[in-house]
């Protein structure tokens, strides 16, 4: 398989605090890569770094994306190479509408997915400015709509799940599928790849997975079978991972 | 009667916001103009355009211009209930006119009321007449044509009860007349029952001098909004627009405002809220792009259950202007609900690499953002000034 994105040696600081201590890790195209961590490992600071944010400062490591350095490539060049990123709790966009900015951002499709927004139960919300009074579910549908017209070949997904009810939970899993595996063609399985957050596990439900990452205190610690490591996590929590690595190590 | 020695007196009183405007710089502006029948083929027509005057008239219920101090065209589609002249004319025309003059502005207020009574100066007549809905936008068309003269108006807005009407004025420099002073005063009357969208939108030279003073009063459970755009350069502006409202009226005060570089704009607009159950909003918008901008809000609750809230942002895109945002509420009642917040800063980041993440480059997501913050943010805009507004940002150069 070839490798989609890799993570080397990545260091990171936010706020003038080092949040990224070493991070490594990798994405084969097609592969769902889940990432599981305590809060405040820094999984939500490694997305956006792989993004591009700029509140995150980059001390020294590199991000491979399709072969090329995206270390230092503003944000919006690593969107058109084929990142996309559904965040947990994105900004307000005051007087920009949703509709118009799907317009705007996609030309070629985003006209064919507004017309399906009924699908994402997103209709009502064309003409409303962006998150703006948004509940979390409305975050979710919203940036799962977007995403559905930017067409990425790999997508950062943080916590899709989290703050759904159980009668939305099934549309935000199928509507992820939708994004990973190409409908036209199901003989072709999955083709876009995903880094994918969760504390849960229940997204897997929808996506499947192929790979686990623990993440804590700024590291990989540990990676593997993602239903296993989920399994342990509930069992233990991630107090065992600190064990597991000491004897590993 | 004004006492004409009260009001002689008054020309040399300073306005109480913005730089003195020595009047003695300017000529008094031409009473005589061009009588243009077709507005589409006059050479004025692309300067109407960009201050939402359409020049063929379509969906418009009739159009009022001058240039400089005199009326050059008036035309209305045959319309019942709406009647539209200079005020020369109509003063004529109508007796009861002269206990609508000088009764929402003061021309005691300052020097440039003053000047514009003493002078007597001409400007337009619009009246609805009680019960009439008047479907498309009146438009009026202030033209100043000649360099370093006043331009000198006294308009009269008059929407009886249970009427309705829409109106647009534009107001434009001819680029050989940028050193000119505009001054208009603006009486509006709103009676009961009935609503005005009173919309104004400008582009004027780069050293063109700006102190209109506007009074509206409105009746009980009327509705009054007044909408003021400038997006392009001009010298020094200052406006502060008031209004007074009676029993279950409410007023919607919308000021979106770009400073250039070499620009000084303070405006907002003041608000009595005199009757029981009426309500305001002053919702001001502004950019700063290097030049100087001051929004002033001012509620006044003077009755119970008023509802006011008051918001000034502003973005500052360039250093080496200024920006202040100035909410002032004062309530006398003890039963009134009055808010207001005021923000300056720049475009947070996030919110252009949002944009960005989603393909936008930089560029396009700070226009994305602007564009939303001038207008798209602010409820009640007729739809047609929408579209005005919409094509004016665009035009506007904000990359610049």
């Amino acid at each position: 398989m070839t490798e989609m994105l890799s993570v080397v040696d990545l260091h990171a600081e936010a706020g003038g605090r080092e949040i990224l201590k070493g991070v490594d890790l990798t994405v084969d195209q097609g592969e769902t890569c889940v990432l599981f961590g305590p809060n405040g490992s820094g999984k939500s600071t490694l997305m956006s770094t792989i993004m591009g944010y700029s509140n995150i400062t980059v001390t020294s490591g590199q991000i491979i994306f399709k072969g090329k350095d995206i270390t230092d490539m503003p944000v919006d060049e690593r969107a058109k190479l084929g990142i996309g990123m559904m965040m947990q709790r994105p900004p307000n966009i005051y007087g920009v509408k949703l509709g118009d900015l799907i317009r705007v951002a996609s030309p070629q499709n985003g006209e064919a997915v507004l017309a399906d927004a009924d699908k994402f139960k997103m209709s009502g919300f064309l003409d409303r400015e962006i998150n703006v009074g948004f509940s979390g579910g409305e975050i979710k549908r919203s940036e799962l709509l977007q995403l559905t017209a930017q067409k990425p070949e790999f997508i950062l997904l943080d916590e899709p799940e989290s703050g759904v009810d159980l009668e939305n939970i099934d549309l935000i899993g199928n509507k992820v599928h939708d994004l990973l595996y190409d409908s036209a063609c199901p003989g072709r399985g999955r083709h876009v790849s995903s880094l994918v957050i969760t504390h849960t596990g229940q997204i897997m439900d929808y996506i499947g997975a192929d790979k686990g990452y623990v993440m804590k205190n700024g590291r990989i610690q540990c990676r593997g079978n993602p239903l296993e490591l989920l399994k342990e996590i509930k069992k233990n929590g991630y107090g065992e991972c600190d064990a597991c690595r000491m004897i590993r190590l | 009667m004004q006492d004409d020695k009260a009001v002689r007196e008054a020309l040399s009183k300073k306005g109480a916001y913005g730089a003195d405007i020595d009047l003695d710089r300017y000529e008094e502006g031409s009473r005589d103009a061009e009588q243009i029948s077709d507005l589409k083929d006059s050479k004025y027509s692309a300067y109407m355009e960009k201050v939402g005057v359409i020049a063929d008239e379509m969906n418009r219920s009739g159009t009022l211009m001058f240039i400089d101090n005199a009326p050059s065209h008036c035309s209305s589609a045959v319309q019942e209930g709406l009647e539209m002249m200079p005020l020369s004319q109509a003063l004529k025309v109508h007796d009861g006119l002269k206990d609508y003059m000088w009764k929402a502005v003061s021309p005691t207020k300052d020097k440039y009321t003053a000047k514009s009574y003493l002078e007597d100066s001409d400007g337009y007549f619009v009246r609805v007449k009680a019960g009439y809905h008047i479907k498309d936008p009146v438009q009026a068309c202030m033209m100043l044509d000649t360099d370093r003269t006043i331009q000198n108006v006294h308009n009269i807005v008059i929407v009886e009860d249970g009427a309705s009407l829409e109106m647009i004025t534009g107001c434009s420099t001819s680029p050989h007349a940028n050193d000119s002073l505009h001054v208009g005063v603006s009486e509006i009357y709103v009676g009961n029952d009935a609503s005005l969208a009173f919309s104004m939108i400008h582009n004027w030279g780069k050293e063109t001098g700006v102190r209109p003073r506007t009074g509206t009063v409105v009746g009980k459970n009327s509705a009054y909004t007044n909408n003021y755009v400038i997006l392009n350069p001009v010298g020094t502006l200052q406006s502060f627009p008031s209004c007074t409202l009676d029993e279950g009226s409410s007023a919607l005060y919308n000021t979106m405002c770009i400073a250039h570089e070499g620009s000084d704009i303070d405006t907002g607009g003041l608000v009595y809220l005199n009757g029981r159950g009426s309500s305001a909003q002053i919702m001001s918008r502004s950019i700063s792009m290097g030049g100087h901008m001051c929004a002033r809000g001012r509620l006044v609750g003077n009755a119970p259950e008023v509802k006011a809230h008051l918001e000034c942002r502003s973005i500052i895109m360039k250093d080496g202007g200024s920006t202040s945002a100035v909410p002032e509420l004062e309530a006398h009642v003890a039963d009134v609900e009055m808010t207001h917040e005021a923000a300056v800063g720049k475009i947070a980041q996030d919110q252009i690499e949002y944009l960005m993440s989603r393909g936008l480059s930089e560029d396009e997501a700070v226009s994305m953002i602007v564009r939303g913050f001038l207008s798209g943010s602010i409820n009640g805009l007729p739809a047609e000034l929408q579209r005005e507004l919409d094509e004016a940002i665009s035009q506007a150069n904000l990359g610049d």
